[in-house]
């Protein structure tokens, strides 16, 4: 295969991801990104966790070390299918806090402390850029290979050149596509789906590469088995110790790796992506390392001793003869190389700038509103920043000269970010967790990791001194970088693992338990941990003034005129104003900007830089119990007023009721003052008419004695009818005067059967009683319950029209009352009648005209009422029926 | 308290989705406790398999389990029962 053909597909390749990248772009631009925002996209990006150092170097790991490179895929998997745990919660904080990078997620928890910003993003470069030396290695290799095999022989470039050129058009693309706009949200759509691009890419070509090899070589997965059982790669031991802990190294790693943040956390676009993602990235591993196995038996078995396994990938079809199929190989590799350097880079330039370049140019202006266009600053801190990492990346590649060091680079860069661990995941989870704490946490377990694993891995003599290596510094045996406080015989890895991780956290432990957090600390404390039980914010803090303009002039620096502009006229709206774009300067708004803000240069900056326009730079933790004692105020306020609102409304419901009360009793007062008057005038009618008469004189004697008598009558009846109605006032009035005393029950009805009898004297009434029961002593006064009695019986005989009339008075006793039912066994008293009776004036309606007012019942009521006891209409016995019930005793009111 | 019927299984497979892992970690850890009888090691092929089925066990099993879970509701996140 020609070289030229090589670096003329590689050339093509390059300018279809930039197609790819610039078309996606413009589409984003315009708002239509559809199906390019999709879970399987977003599963795709993330598989920039396969780098070259995966895609050639696992083919390799496996011809060394057997089934040992599954662990770097099983750590992952582990993690993703229980993102319930982790990720899940990583994913709602950086969405809810417009997280830019991992310096960003510790700084902002650890109260926006930018020392802790700058302490990451150093460590991060420090520990990924020999991994991006790595990448470069990888694509020299591989264009290595092909020279090697070129049948002219030519390779018209030598590796360093190679080097340089690819780490050139890597930072030209990663500039274009991942500077292009400060995004609030920081998100790259161009480059996101060039990178899924790149993942189809290297999984199709790695299993073209492994069905050639299983059906095309070893004739099928049963001659595949045997060739795997009959190789020396069989010749591998599982080491417990390396097992355990590169799982836990790989499951660390990819939360912890810049890049894996980045996409999985900073890059998310719905967090429904992830449960996607969470069978499906593990399922995209598990196919990338399918075929591992069966490519480096087939290469151990096929190539010439000695030849490199990391390149059988490339070196296994070539020298079967299958150009094309090396050449999907060798794109394949590429993609895995350039996929991971560009996100690295834009995750490590994103760090860069906004933790250490944006902070040192705030500082060193003189202080005031921020006046120049920070957007430009920040962006071409970015673009200086890219093309330093890379530029980095290819001077490491340069000064190790593509060793063998380089091999084992991707693990130890996996323990250098695992540092982050305790600090992010302490940070999430626990609120105790503090920034002294994390500040000793990182730099003893990156020290420790420095120590321990990453100087000693240049070699013996290298960084260290061999002398060093082998007996500790200044001779101090438990110092050995490699066997620390005596812990002799542990694999490398494994042993600066375990210390560093172990002090790290320790240090993170014991620092956050004796220092006490800053107030901005517990805040973003608290909203961190409790992420899912809603927005905590800040809300009214400190009591600066602040001019909305001053805030509108640096937001237009930050996010650009238009969108700032948008930004604030959307809050003025929402606050009700109508005129003006100008929003008022609440907390809420001004909390709010600050988080948009950090979306494009992060928390820490973005504090500093609202905080240097509202001029207060520092919260107390007074601020902070104010702010807690007004919410309690607050609240304590807010529910005074609910118990005032409630009384409010039983007042209201009490006065409507006594409106109603005095409506409907003004009502009574009417029409018994026209009763009143028609009861008064009909006798008076009479009474003048006969008078009249007897003025006129001269009348027969018997006429002037019949009119006497009608006189005298009409008289009488009125006067009855005066006495009754002063009665009625005189009980109702409660001033009724009674006179107690014992008093025996059946006398008094005696007495009033007796009395009763010049009603209708004529009628034979059959009284029937029960003279046991009424054999009892009252307390009471007897006059007036006799005459409750005559009425009743009066009335019984009045209106009963049985023909056979009785009358039934039945008595007992029930918990110190008496009870007497007075009832006849006549047609009784209709239904709808019965609520009336006790009215005065309340005569039945068709009624004959019966002498008496009316007042009778009326008057029987207010006695029983005034006796203690209570009279009613007892309906369903067979005719006319009244209950009467009465306290044994009656005790004398009180005055 | 007490949920109704689709919340109550919402919860139990959220806890599912949490232990999931453990197990996973338990059986990858497994192969280190074996020891294959006689001593003529073990068979790397076997290893291999196991792995493999363990691995797809665990993307079915996770594939099975996440559309449950992420499906929105009007219930608060967290998460105690």
């Amino acid at each position: 295969m020609p070289f030229n053909l090589l670096v003329l597909a590689c050339i093509t390749y390059v300018i279809l991801l930039f197609l790819v990248a610039f078309l996606v772009e413009s589409r984003a631009r315009r708002g239509r990104l559809g199906w390019l925002r999709s879970p399987l996209v977003y599963t795709l990006s993330l598989s920039i966790y396969c780098t070259a150092w995966t895609f050639y170097g696992a083919v390799g790991y496996a011809a060394r070390s057997g089934l040992e490179y599954l662990t770097i895929y099983f750590g992952p998997t582990l993690v993703f299918i229980g993102w319930w745990w982790v990720l899940r919660k990583l994913v709602r904080i950086g969405r809810q806090h417009r997280v830019t990078s991992i310096a960003d997620l510790i700084s902002a928890r650890f109260g926006k402390s930018n020392l802790l910003g700058v302490i990451v993003t150093l460590m991060a470069v420090v520990a990924t850029t020999p991994y991006i030396a790595l990448q470069l290695q990888s694509v020299v290799l591989s264009f290595g290979v092909f020279a090697e095999h070129a049948p002219d022989g030519s390779a018209p470039l030598g590796a360093d050149p190679t080097a340089i050129w690819v780490a050139a058009g890597l930072a030209l693309f990663t500039i274009l596509f991942g500077t292009r706009n400060l995004d609030a949200k920081e998100q790259h759509h161009g480059i996101v789906t060039a990178i899924a691009v790149e993942a189809v890419v290297k999984l199709f070509a790695l299993i073209a590469v492994g069905i050639f090899v299983v059906w095309g070589l070893a004739g099928g997965v049963s001659g595949m088995m045997q060739r795997i059982d009959a190789s020396a790669i069989t010749g591998w031991a599982m080491n417990p110790g390396r097992w355990t802990g590169l799982i836990l190294l790989a499951g660390v790693a990819v939360i912890c790796l810049p890049r894996m943040f980045h996409v999985l956390v900073v890059e998310n676009y719905d967090e429904g992506h992830l449960a996607r993602a969470s069978w499906a990235f593990p399922a995209y591993l598990m196919l990338m390392s399918l075929f591992i196995v069966p490519i480096a038996v087939m290469g151990m078995e096929r190539l010439p001793a000695g030849s490199n396994p990391d390149m059988f990938v490339l070196t296994l079809p070539l020298t079967e003869g299958q150009g094309a199929l090396a050449m999907l190989a060798f794109l394949g590799g590429f993609s895995s190389a350039t996929s991971m350097v560009i996100v690295e880079a834009i995750a490590l330039a994103t760090m860069v700038s906004n933790h250490i370049v944006l902070p040192v140019w705030l500082r060193l202006r003189p202080a005031g509103a921020i006046s120049e266009d920070v957007r430009a600053v920040v962006l071409n801190a970015r673009r200086v920043s890219i093309g330093v990492v890379l530029a980095m990346g290819y001077g490491y590649y340069h000064v190790s000269g593509g060793s063998a060091a380089l091999a084992s680079i991707g693990l130890i860069a996996f323990a250098g970010v695992a540092q982050f661990l305790p600090a992010m995941i302490g940070g999430i989870f626990w609120r105790g967790a503090t920034r002294v704490g994390a500040i000793a946490g990182l730099i003893v377990g990156f020290a420790v990791w420095a120590y321990a694993l990453f100087l000693p891995s240049f070699g013996p003599d290298a960084v260290f001194p061999a002398g060093l290596l082998a007996d500790g510094p200044a001779g101090i045996g438990w110092l050995r970088p490699q066997a620390l406080f005596g812990s002799d015989g542990m694999d490398p890895l494994i042993h600066a693992l375990f210390w560093s991780l172990f002090l790290n956290g320790t240090a993170f432990f014991l620092g956050s338990v004796v220092t006490f957090p800053g107030p901005v600390e517990r805040l973003q404390g608290a909203a961190f941990v409790n992420v899912f039980e809603g927005p905590l914010r800040p809300r009214g803090l400190g009591g600066g003034h602040v001019e909305p303009e001053a805030l509108l002039v640096m937001a237009q620096h930050i996010l650009g005129d238009e969108a700032a502009q948008t930004l604030f006229e959307e809050a003025a709206r929402a606050q009700g104003k109508r005129q003006s774009i100008l929003p008022d300067p609440t907390p809420a708004f001004v909390s709010d900007l600050e988080q948009r803000l950090s979306g494009s240069v992060g928390a820490a900056t973005a504090h500093a830089m609202i905080a240097n326009v509202t001029g207060q730079g520092t919260v107390t933790v007074d601020d902070l119990m104010t702010v807690a004692r007004e919410s309690a105020q607050l609240m304590e306020y807010s529910a005074q007023l609910e118990n005032q609102r409630e009384e409010l409304a039983r007042t209201a419901t009490a006065l409507r009721e006594a409106n109603d009360k005095l409506t409907q009793l003004s009502v009574q007062k009417d029409a018994f003052l026209s009763q009143i008057s028609h009861e008064l005038r009909t006798p008076m009618t009479s009474i003048r008419a006969f008078s009249e008469i007897l003025a006129e004189g001269d009348l027969p004697p018997a006429m002037v004695a019949r009119s006497g008598r009608i006189i005298q009558d009409e008289s009488r009846r009125l006067t009855r009818l005066l006495d009754d109605l002063l009665d009625l006032s005189v009980l109702e009035s409660g001033k009724v005067q009674l006179t107690l005393g014992l008093a025996n029950l059946r006398e008094m009805i005696d007495r009033s059967i007796q009395a009763a009898e010049q009603v209708k004297p004529e009628t034979r009434f059959v009284i029937l009683r029960d003279l046991a029961a009424e054999s009892l002593f009252l307390r009471t006064d007897a006059d007036r319950l006799t005459q409750v009695f005559i009425n009743l019986i009066s009335n019984a005989r009045k209106y009963c029209d049985a023909p056979q009339p009785e009358i039934r008075i039945a008595v007992k006793m029930k918990a110190g009352r008496v009870r007497i039912d007075i009832a006849d066994n006549g047609s009784g008293i209709p239904k709808d009648a019965q609520g009336l009776i006790f009215e005065k004036f309340g005569r039945l309606p068709g009624e004959m005209r019966a002498k008496g007012a009316g007042l009778g019942l009326a008057i029987c009521r207010e006695i029983v009422a005034n006796l203690g006891g209570t009279i009613a209409y007892l309906p369903g016995q067979g005719g006319a029926a009244f209950r009467i019930v009465l306290p044994l005793r009656l005790e004398a009111k009180a005055a | 308290m007490f949920l109704g019927r689709i919340p109550y299984r919402r919860r139990r497979l959220r806890d599912a989705a949490r232990l999931l892992p453990l197990f996973g970690l338990f059986f990858l850890l497994l192969p280190l406790l074996w020891s294959p009888p006689g001593n003529e090691g073990r068979r790397f092929s076997g290893d291999l398999v196991y792995l493999f089925g363990l691995w797809v066990g665990m993307i079915v099993l996770a594939a099975a389990i996440a559309p449950g879970l992420s499906r929105r509701d009007g219930e608060p996140d967290e998460d105690e029962d």
